[in-house]
């Protein structure tokens, strides 16, 4: 022990939430401590929102900045927003870690470090001279410190795991730590380790000794008497379920298609951070869902829009690169106006970029990103539970008005969790759709493309029915008979003609209701996974003198019938977004509103703080 | 021919679209070939898809009364694929090219191909991008003088047969426009085999590339080039069957009969497991510059991925079940606030 790290002992101190990063080695198990600990938050009621954050390598080299992986836990006894801002715990394996993560912890903050790790070697490979646990360059901070290996070392002694296979419990030891700190249920995290390894297997075992270990070190050393409550949430009553992004919209596509009556079938090639979503799928073919792993990514939406003229509802799903790619037939889906959904789990580009960090720079690719005219619904996800929802309604607008819809998501709602209260499962808004079967025309004919007078949509038979057989494919269609056609006047019809079925859904879609006090000077518009933050910082600001109102997009395009009158509303429009601006230049563009950009692009959300400090410069700049 | 009595007439196939090939176009060979063909079939209309890609050959579907879909460039193979799968009931055809299927397509081929997908392809082989005009295709001769290559070609060319047994197929064959005779039991055998039917269908573009395929089209020289390989029975060829092929480790190699004896000639089997013989045959000939085998190379059984994707379906709904999303959450574990 550090002398100077000895703290008295305390009573349980109350606290109505607390943030817990848990950071190391990307082999250090750190997203698996954090996921254990979100879940048994969960089962002790709190509300929650998580953030893990990891290196796009698999194993980075051990002990260097780039391979440290972390997991924010934000527990509360409030319905919260966000992840939270900066950490109030930081659990660190070694100094990678801490130098890593340093910067996002709370000043007067906790820092639990493995002590092991910090020798020469590894001070070393994270560039520090001395060493930051004794050279007092940590004075802002508690610091409080284990040593971890060696404890768990003795721990999992007599359990048969040998060799560097022992050091891997570690990460139990200090989930043990944290849970006796935060007076953390240990049930589930029993539970979990026998289901998983079984319960009497050596790794097992190692495991739940080396939880036990960290556990009864926090109770049994001075050091660490000091511990916290945070008591259960009073979230409204309901039913409860801990969700990621991914695995919400994953089930909302099952969901949709059970709704629509239709075989759900997803097409897709493995990629960060969508991938998730096909392998939640394609375990789910009890529902008669098709899953295929395409040769690429091409294939992967080529396949889904061969399902979708067959007769299913198809799905495709993918990140940025993945929807470069795939444009070309999304033109196709839109000139054969065929149903198609298209999952964009946005990462930080151009390019390969920073592949497992967040970023919303893939919406003008999702607006305008295609040859031709070319436009297609667009929607996005709020939270990891709205994806859910998102994903019924994308496949609403596809079945409906017979079109691609892009879904956007991303790295943060891809893999954050949070409580999701369950709506009525049997009582999902069911989505009305038929496959043609009876010739529209007179005479028997059929015309593919005849469109339906309020939608718009061209009808929907697929082959194997009988008497209409037609042809469809990438050349201009003539109205209703949809054969090839070179006629000038008849190309600029049907490029009106889809361009209106788009703009029309707004008739659709429900107008944005604005959140905050009349009084509101400035209006604060977000999309997307930025919708926590965002909320959490209009709030702040309004509590704090600065009145502000939010409205969040869900959908970006059409966009919702009353934008536009509301944004006239107000002396000044700010548009945080995780990107360069590209929501602010859509809107700019279509409402001639002075719309200023809070831009962030740092392959992490934006912090509440964020927000309301920007509101308040706004706010405090009177010209 | 045939007199069974069927229910269906050419006519019946053709759709009310003007067919647009040039005059002289292969393509219309192959389009009767297939309509003649379809109506052979006691199989409604409704029942048969055709996807094709971007080209001259991609066109097809537009001229079939069927169901149909002209794609994107390479991708029909993909397209084709999600139609099959979605419903097994459809015999779906890829209608596709040596430009359209080999290069930007390439990679959808080998991997329908390798999953057996029940698909029927017809890659239309004329050794030349016709639709652009004239430029070389990977199935070019090397050093082939093009508007894109006036110095001739650098590009060593695909041998489809070669590439499509080298990507695991079970079923492929090769066949000439002009012999419809032949392209008849070769589109007749395709249909049958459950599972990826790869037929390359030399076609002439007489624009383009006229007489490609001269040896084996021309009065004078056929007879000399053709090696049908028929199931069963030696491998010779020749307008007095004086010609055979002899299968060693050095390959197939081309011989006169009378010099090794008719019990040295190989006697053709497409259904062998290992795809080596059917690969030293496809190797007779890069690209028709002498004698060059058509007919089946290779017929095999082997699971289609459909029926894998439908039997595995099967066994998850009998494994569990409840398919509610509900206990789906369940299972995800709950808790409640009161």
């Amino acid at each position: 022990m550090q002398e100077e790290t000895l703290s008295p002992p305390k009573p349980p101190e109350k606290l109505d939430r607390v943030v817990i990063r848990f950071a190391g080695d990307s082999g250090d198990g750190m997203q698996l401590a954090g996921t254990r600990f979100m879940e048994s938050s969960a089962a002790f009621g709190n509300d929650l929102a998580t953030f893990p954050d990891y290196p796009a390598e698999i194993r980075a080299p051990q002990g260097t900045l780039a391979g440290v992986s972390s997991f924010q836990v934000h527990i509360a006894d409030w319905d919260i927003l966000t992840h939270g801002d900066e950490a109030d715990v930081l659990v660190a394996m070694n100094p990678a870690a801490l130098k890593a993560n340093l910067r996002e912890v709370v000043a007067g903050g906790l820092i639990l470090a493995n002590e092991d790790a910090f020798d020469d070697r590894n001070l070393e490979k994270a560039g520090y001279e001395s060493n930051p646990l004794t050279d007092d360059s940590l004075s802002n901070y508690h610091v409080m410190t284990a040593p971890m290996e060696k404890l768990t070392k003795l721990a999992v002694a007599g359990t048969g795991v040998k060799g560097r296979s022992v050091l891997r419990s570690k990460n139990f030891f200090a989930l043990g730590l944290i849970s006796w700190m935060f007076n953390r249920p240990t049930e589930s995290v029993y539970g979990w380790i026998e289901e998983k390894f079984g319960a009497d297997t050596p790794v097992g075992q190692a495991n739940v000794e080396a939880f036990r270990a960290g556990f009864n070190f926090g109770n049994t050393t001075e050091e660490f008497h000091h511990t916290f409550e945070v008591a259960p949430a009073k979230l409204p009553a309901g039913t409860y379920t801990n969700i990621t992004g991914n695995q919400a919209l994953a089930w909302g596509l099952v969901a949709a298609a059970k709704s629509a009556g239709l075989t759900l079938f997803l097409g897709s090639y493995p990629i960060t951070p969508a991938t998730s979503i096909l392998e939640e799928v394609a375990r789910l073919k009890h529902f008669g869902a098709k899953t295929f792993q395409a040769e690429d990514e091409i294939a992967g939406v080529g396949v889904s829009l061969g399902a979708a003229f067959a007769g299913h509802l198809a799905v495709t799903t993918t990140s940025g690169p993945g929807v470069a790619l795939k444009s070309e037939t999304l033109s196709l889906a839109l000139m054969t106006e065929l149903p198609l959904i298209l999952v964009d789990v946005q990462r930080a580009g151009p390019s390969t970029g920073l592949p497992t960090k967040v970023e919303q720079s893939d919406l003008m690719m999702a607006l305008y990103g295609r040859h031709g005219e070319a436009p297609l619904p667009v929607l996005a996800a709020a939270s990891p539970s709205d994806a859910f929802e998102v994903a019924m309604e994308a496949a609403r607008i596809a079945l409906t008005y017979m079109t691609p819809v892009i879904l956007l998501s991303d790295g943060y709602l891809a893999n954050g969790a949070e409580p999701w209260r369950l709506p009525d499962f049997d009582d999902l808004p069911s989505i009305d759709i038929t496959h043609t079967t009876k010739p529209n025309g007179p005479d028997g004919v059929f015309y593919p493309y005849a469109r339906d007078e309020v939608t718009g949509a061209r009808p929907w038979a697929v082959p194997g029915t009988p008497g209409l057989e037609h042809r469809i494919g990438g050349l201009e269609k003539a109205a209703l008979t949809g054969n090839v056609s070179h006629d000038p006047d008849n190309h600029e019809m049907m490029t009106a003609a889809r361009a209106a079925k788009v703009a029309g859904i707004a008739n659709d879609i429900p107008e944005v209701e604005v959140f905050g006090p009349e009084e509101a000077k400035v209006l604060v518009v977000s999309w997307g996974s930025t919708f926590g933050g965002v909320r959490a910082g209009v709030k702040n600001a309004t509590t704090a003198g600065y009145p502000a109102a939010h409205v969040h997009l869900r959908y970006l395009n059409p966009l919702p019938r009353n934008l536009g009158d509301v944004l006239a509303r107000y002396d000044k429009v700010l548009i945080p977004e995780l990107n360069l601006g590209q929501l602010a230049m859509v809107l700019r563009a279509k409402f001639l509103v002075p719309a200023i950009t809070l831009s962030k692009v740092q392959g992490a959300p934006f912090m509440a703080n964020d927000v309301t400090d920007k509101i308040i410069e706004l706010l405090e700049d009177k010209s | 021919m045939t007199t069974t009595e069927t229910r269906f007439t050419r006519s019946d196939f053709q759709s009310n679209q003007e067919v647009k090939w040039c005059p002289g176009c292969g393509d219309y060979t192959i389009l009767a070939s297939v309509q003649t063909f379809l109506a052979s079939l006691d199989v409604d209309r409704e029942k048969h898809v055709f996807i094709s890609g971007i080209g001259c050959s991609s066109r097809f579907p537009y001229y079939m009364n069927t169901y149909g879909m002209h794609s994107i460039h390479g991708r029909a193979p993909a397209i084709a694929t999600g139609v099959a799968l979605a419903n097994p009931e459809l015999t779906v055809w890829v209608i596709t090219g040596d430009g359209d299927g080999l290069s930007i397509g390439g990679n959808h081929i080998i991997h329908a191909l390798r999953r057996n997908v029940n698909l029927n392809v017809l890659l239309f082989n004329n050794q030349i991008y016709g639709l652009t005009k004239g430029q070389y295709s990977p199935t070019s001769e090397a050093g082939k003088k093009t508007k894109t290559s006036p110095l001739g070609s650098l590009d060593h060319p695909f041998n489809p047969v070669s590439l499509a047994l080298g990507a695991e197929a079970t079923f492929v064959a090769r066949t000439i426009d002009m012999d419809r005779t032949h392209s008849t039991q070769m589109l007749q055998a395709a249909y049958e085999h459950h599972g990826t039917s790869f037929v390359e269908i030399y076609q002439n573009c007489n624009v383009f590339n006229d007489k490609a395929f001269q040896i084996l089209t021309g009065r004078q020289e056929r007879d000399a080039n053709r090696i049908y390989l028929k199931e069963g029975e030696p491998i010779v060829f020749g307008k007095e069957d004086e010609m055979g092929v002899v299968v060693g480790v050095e390959g197939a190699q081309i011989v006169r009969v009378e010099d090794v004896g008719i019990e040295a000639i190989a006697v053709h089997d497409p259904a062998r497991p290992n795809p080596g013989v059917a690969f030293a045959l496809s190797r007779l000939a890069h690209g028709p510059s002498g004698p060059t085998p058509i007919g089946i190379f290779r017929r095999i059984q082997r699971s289609s991925y459909g029926d894998l994707l439908v039997s595995q379906i099967d066994d998850a709904k009998a494994r569990n079940s409840s398919a509610s999303i509900s206990d789906l959450v369940q299972q995800h574990g709950t808790w409640t606030v009161e």
